[in-house]
């Protein structure tokens, strides 16, 4: 099937969002519409906003003006909090690598299906009935995105002792653990040399095609985002600048200003 | 050397041991799940005990009273997450110790205010006779509360090892942020923790308290909980046992064969001298997470 007719229906739509802190602008009246199935890429210079607008869309941060609203099988969202975000599907990674370090990469992505297990509190400690067939059901589901990153050898390591290029794969395996409809990858591929870059650029691509889930990332590497994005939307300074398919927006005056600082 | 001698100290001294293990524990705990050195522990084992005893002497049965005071000690934990946790979310962990400061003194003084400040004595039909052993005399309450000891530790570590909560536990432990994306409650996780070490620290409370009689001093047992933490590591099950069964054997060997040379009442500072020495070799304890700070 052609990526293009993959593409479904608008899921993510952030409507005139504007956050400050204090004095400082982080965003200013940005909108943007993701679609269903779509690996869209937020870019721009350092302090542009982009992870101010992934925070607002996982409810992290609440903006003074606009909404953020999802549309999940048709039914409209406003999530208030963090934990509500993860119950309506929707994962993430953070720019600085935010994993549990003393527990194991098996234990942190098991953490991922939290939300998906419901037995009580006696239930599990007494580990018996419906407490002992959930862990082994989801233990068995955690196993696959395992072998899906090739994880296997670090399984029961520390997250703590992995290399950066490993601790990145393993929390993208702890979001990829919550089933999620809709990700969010704060710079999966910052400080990664070339060859982990196109491993995780094939597990991105790999996760979109499989799993049919919807991708918002944020990445410096602009050869990296023109190759994997459907769509690309640009901020500047807390402003959306520019927002289209990589070919349309690489040739925008505008974003070659606002990274070059030529006067156009 | 009189080496039954020595089995006999060294024995007495592992199994009361396993006592300052489970004041210790209580710590442990919270430390792993919040963070925060709940300064309270040691007030929350008084507590526990003085309304555990009490409950008895109105002539409840033990398990009735157990559940009382168990349930008692969750509904607190509650409250502690509602007015005191909650409000203080993202504070430094020094505003959060200080809080537990505050609550020590709260629950020493409503506990004596309202149950009075004198010593109860408290029975649980384990008898405190020394049983022979190949020879050496070993209490029979001792073997008992090292018993209980044992299960409990077992149990807590499976639990955090195995279970969804118990992993929720240790998650939020290492990163707040995180685990809040992942959806993890950290309200509803920091009033389990509390409740668990309230459990804790109700067992600890009735052993001590058939040993030494519930009183006010049950709550400097805390201060005995520091050297183990530091021998075994803040946030480590393992560490507590290890470092209570060290400190109870060194602190008895100590005053057994060092006492009469530079004077006794040596076990009453040796742990802290030995918790300064691993300070210096050994910061995070036998069993700490080592961690490495990349710069």
């Amino acid at each position: 099937m052609e990526r293009s007719e993959r593409i479904g229906d608008v899921i993510l739509s952030v409507e005139g969002v504007s956050l400050s802190f204090g004095g400082v602008r982080a965003l200013d009246d940005v909108s943007l519409e993701v679609r269903e199935r779509e690996i869209c890429a937020v870019i721009g210079p350092n302090g542009a906003g982009k992870s101010s607008l992934l925070n607002v869309v996982n409810a992290v941060y609440r903006p003074q003006k606009g909404v953020v609203r999802f549309l999940f099988k048709g039914v409209e969202r406003r999530p208030t909090h963090p934990q509500a975000a993860a119950r309506l599907g929707i994962a993430r990674t953070f720019q600085n690598i935010a994993l549990f370090k003393g527990m194991s990469a098996l234990d942190n992505l098991m953490t991922g299906r939290y939300l998906k297990m419901h037995s009580t509190l006696l239930e599990q400690a007494l580990y018996w009935g419906r407490g002992q067939r959930e862990e082994i059901r989801h233990r068995r589901k955690v196993e696959e995105v395992i072998d899906f990153l090739q994880i296997e050898a670090i399984r029961k390591t520390p997250v703590g002792r992995l290399p950066y290029g490993l601790q990145k794969r393993v929390e993208l395996g702890r979001a990829l653990a919550a089933e999620p409809r809709l990700l969010l990858l704060d710079e999966p591929m910052a400080g990664m040399n070339l060859e982990e870059k196109q491993d995780m650029c094939r597990f991105i691509l790999d996760v979109n095609d499989q799993f049919d889930t919807t991708i918002v990332l944020i990445e410096h590497d602009m050869a990296v985002v023109m190759d994997i994005s459907d769509r690309v939307a640009v901020l500047d300074y807390g402003r959306k600048i520019a927002d289209g398919p990589p070919d349309d927006v690489r040739g925008n005056p505008k974003v070659i200003e606002a990274y070059l600082g030529v006067a156009s | 050397m009189d080496w039954s001698f020595f089995v006999e100290v060294l024995v007495g001294g592992l199994l009361a041991g396993v006592m300052y293990s489970l004041v210790a524990l209580g710590f442990v705990l919270i430390y792993k799940a919040s963070g925060v050195f709940n300064f309270a522990q040691g007030a929350m084992v008084f507590a526990a005990a003085l309304v555990f005893a009490r409950l008895r002497e109105k002539g409840v049965g033990l398990l009735p009273a157990a559940l009382l005071t168990l349930a008692l000690l969750v509904a607190f934990a509650f409250g502690v997450e509602k007015l005191v946790l909650r409000p203080l979310v993202n504070q430094p962990p020094i505003a959060l110790f200080m809080a537990t400061i505050g609550l020590a003194f709260l629950i020493e003084g409503i506990a004596q205010g309202v149950l009075g400040a004198q010593v109860h004595s408290l029975d649980i039909g384990v008898s405190d006779v020394p049983i022979q052993v190949r020879g050496i005399a070993i209490s029979k309450f001792d073997l008992f509360s090292a018993g209980v000891a044992a299960i409990l530790v077992a149990a807590l570590a499976l639990f955090f090892s195995r279970t969804r909560t118990g992993r929720a536990l240790r998650a939020v432990a290492d990163d707040h942020q995180a685990a809040l994306a992942v959806g993890i409650p950290l309200q509803r996780i920091w009033a389990i923790v509390w409740s668990v070490a309230g459990f804790v620290a109700l067992v600890a409370g009735v052993l001590w308290g058939c040993r030494i009689g519930v009183q006010f001093s049950l709550t400097f047992l805390a201060l005995k909980a520091l050297p183990v933490l530091i021998l075994g590591g803040f946030e480590s099950i393992p560490g507590a046992i290890v470092g209570g069964l060290i400190v109870g054997a060194s602190e008895k060997l100590a005053e057994v064969y060092l006492g009469p040379r530079i004077g006794s009442g040596l076990e009453n500072w040796f742990p802290y001298v030995l918790a300064v020495v691993f300070l210096l070799v050994r910061p995070e304890g036998l069993f700490g997470e080592r961690r490495i700070e990349r710069v």
